[in-house]
């Protein structure tokens, strides 16, 4: 009886490791381990520095949000890919509120909010509630949030608020990360704002796509809507809720990546969008959705970036080398993808 | 609803008629280019004003603002071709298409200038540029087109890849460096031929309609894109291969990409890359979304969609007159993508036809008892 009990428990222990979201985050972080080691041989020893990875973070904090959000949406089964040019916008209202309306960081900041759920109701019910094909919806939102940035504001300036100037160049030390530089000085290692805020971000999702009915109803939705919507679920406000955490993620990144950059500019976080779809797909979400998980999506953007770094620094550092290198990855994996899902369909049958 | 129509046909009234033109589906683009052409008409008639006057190299052209509409226009609607067919058969869009112009015109400055970026003469004849690049771009087209159709990848992401690569890979091809064709006669293809006051763009883009309207004629490909788009797995039941459809779908489409590309680089005899057909897409599909096809796929109708192109062209031209920064013109576009797309999403349909029904039934009803 007992033996009986105790295989059935191993059995059903090995499906649970092997479901597509286990697999895919495995590869994911398996793929970040290798590239990490890789840059480590090739790249010397700069990346052996625990500041090296922390810089990793504070130059990608806010693609990890708009990541992080973008995870929801494609668990959802939609996707947005507006993110990228709300992010500029986002940027752009900021600088112009702070240095020529004499606004303050804390207005800013809600500024930042109000756009990103503006944005999020919007394409949110557009989506949810008119069944439009999200992609359509959400390239008009890039389109219109591309439009409104040049008619805010057509050329790039740095923000000069000096309350601003404070919260950008603030440093949080992390404890027992420094090192000693050649004259035998401790230097702290620090990270910037920006990326408590995103770890702060990825936690939040994190738990409640985990332990929350509203977050296993995004998976149940975009594994299924029928099926989904047989068991009592409301599909079409859990679609709308995701394009709301997504807009509103929108929202937080684009405050994140002003507080990196420090100005406003039209060509801010072009192609975000893309990178925000390829740290997702790399962190094995799902594009047919249902499938997905957010410390993937982590493990995705430190890949990607890691990726461009080595990249950089192999002296191929013309813009074209990185974009073409983010769109061979995010083929690959999603041909890894569609080699899994066309090998689950075959496990069906 | 049938007893309606019933009445509405024996009367043949005027309402019958307009019921009819409203239901056609070249009403919507129509419809729009007369509310452009009477805004325009109002805010300043001399839009319309065509002349004949001498061009640079000393020849008179036509010139206006129509002529540059419907010049600049050609390249919309031989894409819009494409595009069409692409829609019908997988159901969504292809976005890649600004940055593989990018890359065709590179393929063609790269074959004419060889490793020279400014040479005396062309290197080879532009009839060999344009094959080579009309085999590239299907090549890519034929790419996107492998990862719909048999990797089941959706469009819109699957077009993704090329949307950000395709620009880095133009520029890649020819080095990073802006080859500058000297030879004039590479610039009749984008401007004027000696001697000819009508652009050649919009003769290359008559030749691209009457190719697709001879192929939709003779050939299964309206038959056959439309019904894979509306259900894949029963046309293969009947013995329709979707995968094929799509990919012969995306290839035209590459096609369709190599002509314009040609076009966008013969107008200025050099190529920006990362300004090239910037923001094209969008154009593209909206002129289809604007010629009433569904965005999902299925039915499709030719004829609305170049239309649609023309219509676009047109209000981009309008929205130029009035001085608005062109960064700016595509906030104004995406707010009639949205107006279009809500119109004609299934919900909003339903609510409509619903509301209009409430409104006739007791018209017909009336109408009934007359006859």
């Amino acid at each position: 009886m007992s033996v009986n009990v105790s295989t059935g428990k191993k059995t059903l222990k090995n499906k649970v490791a092997l479901t597509d979201t286990n697999l895919l985050l495995f590869i994911t972080i398996g793929v970040f381990i290798v590239m990490y080691v890789c840059a480590i041989i090739f790249l010397g020893r700069g990346f052996t520095k625990p500041q090296a990875f922390f810089n990793i973070l504070n130059e990608n904090a806010s693609l990890i949000v708009l990541s992080c959000g973008m995870s929801v949406v494609m668990i959802s089964g939609g996707i947005d890919i507006s993110v990228g040019q709300v992010t500029a916008l986002v940027c752009m209202a900021c600088a112009v509120h702070l240095d020529f309306q004499g606004g303050n960081v804390f207005t800013s900041m809600l500024i930042a909010l109000g756009i990103g759920l503006a944005f999020g109701l919007v394409q949110g019910f557009l989506v949810a509630y008119l069944e439009i094909q999200p992609f359509i919806v959400t390239l008009a939102g890039l389109f219109f949030a591309k439009g409104m940035t040049t008619i805010i504001n057509a050329s790039q300036f740095n923000v000069e608020n000096e309350q601003f100037k404070a919260l950008k160049s603030t440093e949080v030390p992390v404890p027992l990360m420094g090192s000693y530089n050649k004259l035998g000085d401790y230097i702290p290692a620090y990270v910037e704002v920006g990326v408590l805020v995103a770890i702060f971000v990825v936690i939040a999702l994190f738990v409640s796509l985990r332990w929350t009915k509203l977050g296993r109803n995004f998976y149940a939705v975009g594994g299924n809507s029928q099926s989904a919507n047989m068991l009592g679920i409301n599909v079409k406000f859990t679609k709308f809720m995701a394009h709301l955490i997504c807009g509103l993620c929108a929202g937080i990144g684009g405050y994140v990546y002003f507080m990196h950059v420090g100005s406003g500019s039209p060509s801010h976080a072009a192609g975000a969008e893309m990178n925000a779809i390829a740290s997702s797909i790399i962190g094995g979400t799902m594009l047919t959705g249902g499938v997905g998980n957010i410390a993937g999506t982590f493990f995705g953007v430190l890949s990607l970036s890691t990726i461009k770094n080595i990249v950089a620094s192999l002296g191929l550092d013309e813009a074209w080398w990185t974009n073409i290198t983010v769109a061979a990855m995010l083929c690959i994996f999603l041909l890894v993808q569609s080699v899994i899902l066309a090998r689950k369909n075959k496990n069906k049958k | 609803m049938t007893t309606q129509e019933n009445t509405l046909k024996k009367k043949s009234s005027f309402k019958g008629i307009v019921g009819r033109l409203v239901q056609n589906q070249l009403f919507i683009p129509i419809a729009a280019l007369l509310v452009l052409v009477l805004f325009n008409l109002i805010a300043d008639p001399s839009f319309f004003k065509i002349s004949l006057a001498p061009s640079s190299e000393g020849y008179p052209v036509l010139s206006g603002y129509l002529i540059t509409i419907i010049d600049n226009a050609s390249e919309l609607a031989i894409l819009a071709i494409g595009m069409t067919l692409v829609t019908s058969a997988s159901g969504g869009q292809d976005i890649s298409v600004g940055s593989t112009i990018a890359i065709a015109g590179s393929v063609v400055l790269r074959v004419l200038c060889g490793t020279d970026s400014r040479p005396e003469a062309m290197k080879a004849p532009i009839i060999v540029a344009f094959l080579i690049c009309i085999v590239v771009s299907a090549l890519f087209g034929a790419f996107n087109g492998v990862l719909v159709a048999y990797f089941k990848i959706q469009p819109m992401v699957a077009t993704l890849i090329l949307f950000t690569a395709g620009r880095s890979i133009a520029a890649w091809i020819n080095n990073n460096e802006l080859p500058v064709i000297s030879d004039p006669s590479f610039g009749y293809y984008g401007n004027f031929i000696p001697g000819c006051p009508v652009p050649t763009p919009v003769f290359i883009a008559a030749a691209c309609m009457i190719v697709i309207a001879l192929v939709l004629k003779f050939t299964n490909l309206r038959l056959y894109s439309q019904s894979v788009g509306i259900n894949p797995s029963s046309s293969r039941l009947n013995g329709i291969n979707p995968q094929t459809i799509k990919l012969i779908t995306f290839i035209i489409l590459g096609v369709c990409v190599a002509v314009a590309g040609f076009i966008k680089v013969s107008r200025l005899s050099t190529i920006n890359y990362s300004v090239v057909a910037k923001d094209i897409e969008m154009d593209v599909i909206l002129a289809v979304a604007l010629g009433g096809n569904a965005l999902s796929g299925g039915k499709f109708n030719m004829t609305a969609s170049i239309l649609g192109a023309y219509v676009i062209q047109f209000l981009t031209t309008t929205l130029f007159k009035f001085k608005v920064n062109s960064a700016a013109i595509s906030a104004y576009k995406a707010v009639v993508v949205i107006i279009l797309v809500v119109l004609s999403a299934p919900f909003v349909r339903k609510k409509l036809i619903e509301l209009k029904n409430k409104i006739t039934a007791p018209k017909a009803q009336v109408g009934k008892e007359g006859v």
